[in-house]
This record gives C-alpha cells, structure tokens and sequence, in this order.
C-alpha cells in the first residue's frame, strides 16, 4: 500500500476512506437524476396513447413502439424539452387520436357534451312520466268503482269517504270533458 | 280543449324521440364497428414528407433524402423481413414495379440489413432503393405504428395518401392507381 499511496498511513487512509464516500455520493446522486427522468418520462407517457394496443397508455404498454416512444419522450425531457412540447411532437405525427384525454374540438364535441345530453333527456323524460302518472291514478276513481273497491276490500266505507269523494268529483270531471267533443 | 291536447302531444313525442335518439345512438356504434379502428388517420396527409437522410440497404455509402426525390410522384413503402404482413403484401409491390408507373422505395424499419437483403434476395425487390430505419426513429417521424405503412408522396414532396396494412390488389386498382392517375406522372 505505502508502494503507491504517497501520503503517510493515516492522511492514506483518509484520503481512500474520502474517496469511497465521494464515489458513493456520486453514484446515488446519479441513480436519483435517473429515477426522477424516469417518473417524468412516466408521467408524459400517462398522457400518451400506445398506438399499438389502443387501450393502453404509453406508460403501461410494453409493444415495441411504445418503448421506442417512451425513449424518445426520455430523450427530449433530456434535451429540456417540456412536456407540452413533446405531446405536440406527438400531435404532429400520431394525430390527436395519440392523446389519451381528447382535446375540445369540433369533431369530439359529440363525445364530450353527449351523455350529459342524453342524461338531461332521459330525466326530463322521466320527470314528464311520473307527473302525469300522478294525475292519472288521481282521476280514474269514479264513485261506483270506489265503492266496489271498498266492497271487495271489505274496507268500511267511511275509511275512505273523504279522499274518495274528491277524486270522483275530478274524475266526473274528466269524463265531462272528455264527452263534451263526441257525438252522442 | 288547448291543454288537452298538450296532454295527448307530449307522451306521444317523448317515446318517439327516445327511440329516435336511440336508434341514431345504435347507428353510431355499428358504424365504429365496421370502421376499423386500427386505421387511424394521419395528420400528415397534405403536409411535406417528413425530412430524413438515410443509408440505402444496396449502397451504405450513399445517403438519400426527400429533397432527392422532389419533381416526381413516388411510393415510400414501409416494411421488415420479420413482418409477416409484409410478406402478404410483397407479390402486389412486385407486380406493381413491372409496370413501371412511379418510383417504389422502401423505409426498411427496424430491421437487420443481412436479413432484409435475404428477404428481398427470396422474395423479389421492387424498390428503386431500400432506406435503412434500423432505430425507427424516421419511422416515428411519419407517424409508423405498425408495418407496413405506404404512404404516396406527389411532385412537391407532400403527403397525399396512407394505407395503413398490406395493400391488396383491389387497393392498388380502386384507390391507388386512381390517385396517381391524378397526380400525374
């Protein structure tokens, strides 16, 4: 040892110690810029849509050409290019189909604005639905078949005189004015 | 007699457009069946053949690049000696070179020159010149996700039309002769 360290033992000794942990330090200082370029290249690709297999991300696929797009996302982070900057690359050659959130547009604004269209519908349908269903079970009561209801029910008459009194005057209602317009 | 009347419309119209939309909604989706949704469209069509300046596989010393090829219509078709969809397609190309209507090159992606020399040795080549992509990476310039991709390149060196897959006989007849019809020689 003394052959080739110059330095007397113990400054030998430290200048070695020294450099280990110099060479550690470097070599997690680099192991750290490598995994934080990667989460970053991960991060692009989650927004990136693997044209190979059409369901995944680029981040999730392992198709040949999603490593090679995700190498090239690697590459232009490396460069400093930013992450808008590398979907635009994208845009230009893979279209916006390679955009895993589609953009606003003209031709994607069936897909955006659609089912809340159909949803809108279909509650405004059912709300029309149950409201007229209301009116209707209120005005098919007329006094005789209240009353045969109560008979077969064996329900005493007086329990429902009340209500059933007010839905067969509107359901005498309705009958005259549903006759009114036919020839008799 | 008026609100009547609202009372016989609306229970009628609602169900009507219900189905109606529901109908136009079942269109829609048999419609994204058929349309094969492994073609995607290309941005590139009607904007300049992406730049490149490859190696040929016949002469390595020699570099092509687009600008070369300005003043003609020409074919650039994407293929590799592992892609067996490629092989499907090869006899067409071969047909096509015989009658001799615009240049074929060929972007050899990812490939290894030995075996795309074997291949074309086996199979016959109908390229003018095979460009060397070995990384891909001109491959990802004009928006390649799979082989083979042909795209048709007019006289000022702009995208007019990509077939992505194995061109057939028929495509070649219906679509692609037609377009180069229209481009002229």
């Amino acid at each position: 040892m003394r052959r080739w360290c110059a330095l007397s033992g113990l400054m030998c000794q430290r200048a070695i110690g020294g450099l280990i942990v110099l060479l550690f330090v470097l070599h997690n200082a680099q192991a750290d810029t490598d995994s934080q370029l990667e989460a970053r290249v991960m991060q692009v690709a989650e927004g990136l849509r693997c044209l190979v297999c059409q369901n995944e991300t680029l981040a999730a696929s392992q198709a040949s050409l999603a490593v090679d797009l995700r190498a090239q996302i690697r590459g232009m982070l490396a460069q400093g290019q930013s992450p808008e900057e590398i979907r635009d690359y994208m845009v230009a050659r893979y279209g916006d189909y390679v955009l895993y959130r589609p953009p606003w547009r003209a031709s994607t604004l069936l897909l955006w604005v659609g089912p809340f269209v159909l949803l809108i519908a279909a509650l405004v349908w059912v709300g029309r639905h149950l409201r007229k269903r209301v009116n209707t079970t209120a005005a098919t009561l007329d006094p005789e078949t209240a009353a045969r209801a109560d008979e077969w029910l064996g329900v005493p008459p007086s329990v429902t005189r009340e209500a059933g009194g007010k839905a067969a005057s509107q359901g005498a209602e309705h009958r005259r004015t549903a006759s009114r317009g036919l020839p008799s | 007699m008026k609100l009547a009347l609202g009372h016989a419309a609306s229970p009628r119209i609602w169900p009507v457009a219900l189905i109606g939309a529901l109908v136009l909604l079942l269109g829609l989706l048999a419609a994204g069946l058929r349309s094969g949704p492994r073609e995607l469209p290309s941005p590139l069509i009607g904007k300049p053949a992406p730049a490149f300046q490859l190696q040929t596989l016949q002469s390595p010393q020699r570099m092509l690049t687009p600008h070369d090829l300005r003043g003609q219509v020409w074919i650039l078709n994407v293929w590799a000696s592992w892609c067996t969809a490629c092989r499907e397609e090869h006899p067409a190309w071969v047909d096509f070179a015989k009658s001799q209507r615009v240049p074929l090159y060929g972007l050899n992606y990812k490939d290894k020159p030995e075996d795309a020399m074997r291949w074309l040795g086996n199979f016959g080549n109908p390229y003018v010149h095979s460009l060397v992509d070995g990384d891909g990476r001109t491959g990802i310039d004009w928006g390649v996700y799979g082989v083979p991709e042909t795209f048709i390149i007019d006289r000022e060196g702009v995208i007019r039309h990509r077939q992505v897959g194995p061109v057939t006989p028929q495509i070649l007849r219906d679509t692609i002769i037609p377009l180069l019809q229209r481009l002229g020689p």
